[in-house]
């Protein structure tokens, strides 16, 4: 069989790798929680708690990110207004080995679970998979989380806290938080109407202290993939938003798709810089993580979205696929990027 | 006057270290390293022991000096006992900087929590 006739059978499938919802998935509940940096910044009222300390009354950090993780998602089927034995599936992620924060959540929650990693892409990663769960007939809801935490990450990626090591310009500050979505195949909400699913892209950059950079490149090979795709631009929406490119990795996206014609303008925004005031607090050049496209978009976006600020806003979440080993080995780091479109 | 020298020297160390932080890519592990292998081949040619001399704590506080401490301890047993001693003798003057380390470091972490 030729690869044409395949997708003549994949009717929901546009382009290269954008995948259009017949029966799109609705957002009927969120959930989020922040720590207290995160709390301190511009968008704060937009989260459902904010925590005073790391710890969240845990003996470590990564007990905290689980406890975190795990509270958002029960707001989020709170919210809903939906028993926890109906959602059918909850698929989550993080940034730790194993990601276990994932895991452990969903051993308290005890709902079906697929754990999922796409480091600091995670959220589209899951909104994706259960759009097409959903759409595909095989579920009614579906959960969808991830988390992150300063400390647990800082931990593995870089030193442990205690050593107090000094932190570059271009380096990202971790958020710490967790966000939760849950899905339905009916309801009232915003919609997850399309997605493109991001190619692996490295230009061999080595920097671990320089994410952003690692990760525009990803970032800007999803964008114009989903513009080619669809043949839209982006007038088509009212909000272009990438997930953690803070502000080195979003001037160099709006470089790179200059060169192809793209010119990102004032409804581009990143939620590394949205989250944080990053003049005051510091958080080098921004926020990074799991957690920061997910609480910016389930928190403080689809708040927007209800107000009737943005109509239809294009999530680009960005993750960088390295491990600590693998860098001190000598690899560069690989980035990727998946969009969402999620409409009012 | 000891005290200017010693601030000073101390300060020129720690602001190379800086630079080398912030302009290149070698992580805190690296710096630690290198800052100690040169300390132990300055103190091997006698050269850091001057600096010692002049600037007191400002030379023995930063790493380096920890490294010229190595090869003075590895040098003075080598004499004494042959090649043998340049093993034995390596924790010769450092072996209390270490323990004192470890010992402290145990202590803090039984009695204080890491803030951030």
């Amino acid at each position: 069989m030729t690869g044409k006739a395949w997708c003549v059978v994949a009717a929901k499938k546009v382009g290269r790798s954008t995948i259009k919802f017949t029966n799109s998935p609705i957002i009927v509940g969120t959930g989020t929680i922040v720590g207290p940096v995160e709390g301190k910044g511009p968008l704060a009222s937009d989260f459902d708690v904010v925590l005073p300390d790391h710890a969240y009354g845990e003996r470590s950090p990564e007990r905290s990110e689980t406890k975190i993780l795990e509270q958002a998602a029960k707001i989020a089927i709170e919210r809903a207004k939906v028993e926890k034995k109906m959602v059918d599936y909850y698929i989550a992620g993080d940034l730790l080995n194993q990601i276990v924060s994932a895991s452990y959540s969903a051993r308290q929650l005890a709902i079906p679970y697929l754990g999922v990693y796409g480091a600091c892409a995670t959220s589209a990663v899951g909104l994706t998979l259960a759009g097409m769960i959903i759409d595909g007939g095989f579920a009614d809801y579906v959960l969808v989380a991830s988390s992150s935490h300063y400390q647990t990450a800082e931990r593995q990626y870089r030193y442990p806290i205690e050593v107090n090591c000094q932190h570059k310009p271009t380096a990202q500050y971790t958020v710490t938080g967790a966000g939760a979505a849950l899905l339905a195949s009916s309801g009232s909400g915003p919609k997850v109407t399309g997605a493109t699913i991001g190619t692996v892209i490295d230009l061999g950059l080595k920097d671990v202290n320089d994410m952003g950079s690692a990760m525009a490149p990803a970032a800007a090979d999803t964008l114009l993939t989903h513009f080619s795709d669809t043949g839209h631009s982006t007038r088509d929406y009212d909000l272009i938003l990438t997930g953690d490119l803070a502000s080195v990795g979003s001037e160099m996206l709006k470089e790179l798709v200059k060169d192809d014609g793209v010119e990102l303008g004032d409804n581009y925004r990143d939620c590394g810089l949205m989250l944080f005031d990053t003049k005051s607090q510091k958080v080098g050049a921004g926020g990074s993580g799991c957690a920061c496209s997910a609480v910016v978009t389930f928190g403080h976006v689809l708040k927007e979205m209800e107000k009737g600020v943005y109509k239809r806003v294009l999530l680009i979440a960005t993750g960088a696929l390295m491990s600590p080993l693998c860098c001190q080995q000598g690899e560069s780091i690989p980035g990727v990027a998946h969009a969402v479109v999620i409409e009012a | 006057m000891i005290y200017l020298y010693a601030f000073l020297v101390g300060g020129a160390i720690a602001a190379v270290g800086q630079l080398l932080l912030d302009s290149t890519n070698l992580t805190p592990g690296h710096i630690l390293v290198l800052f100690t292998v040169l300390g132990a081949v300055a103190g091997g040619l006698d050269l850091y022991e001057p600096l010692i001399r002049f600037a007191g704590a400002g030379a023995l506080t930063p790493v380096s000096g920890f490294g010229a401490s190595i090869a003075r301890g590895a040098l003075a047993e080598a004499k004494r006992m042959g090649i043998l001693g340049l093993f034995t003798g390596v924790f010769e003057f450092t072996g209390m900087g270490i323990a004192v380390a470890a010992f402290f470091g145990a202590v803090v972490a039984l009695i204080a929590k890491p803030k951030v």
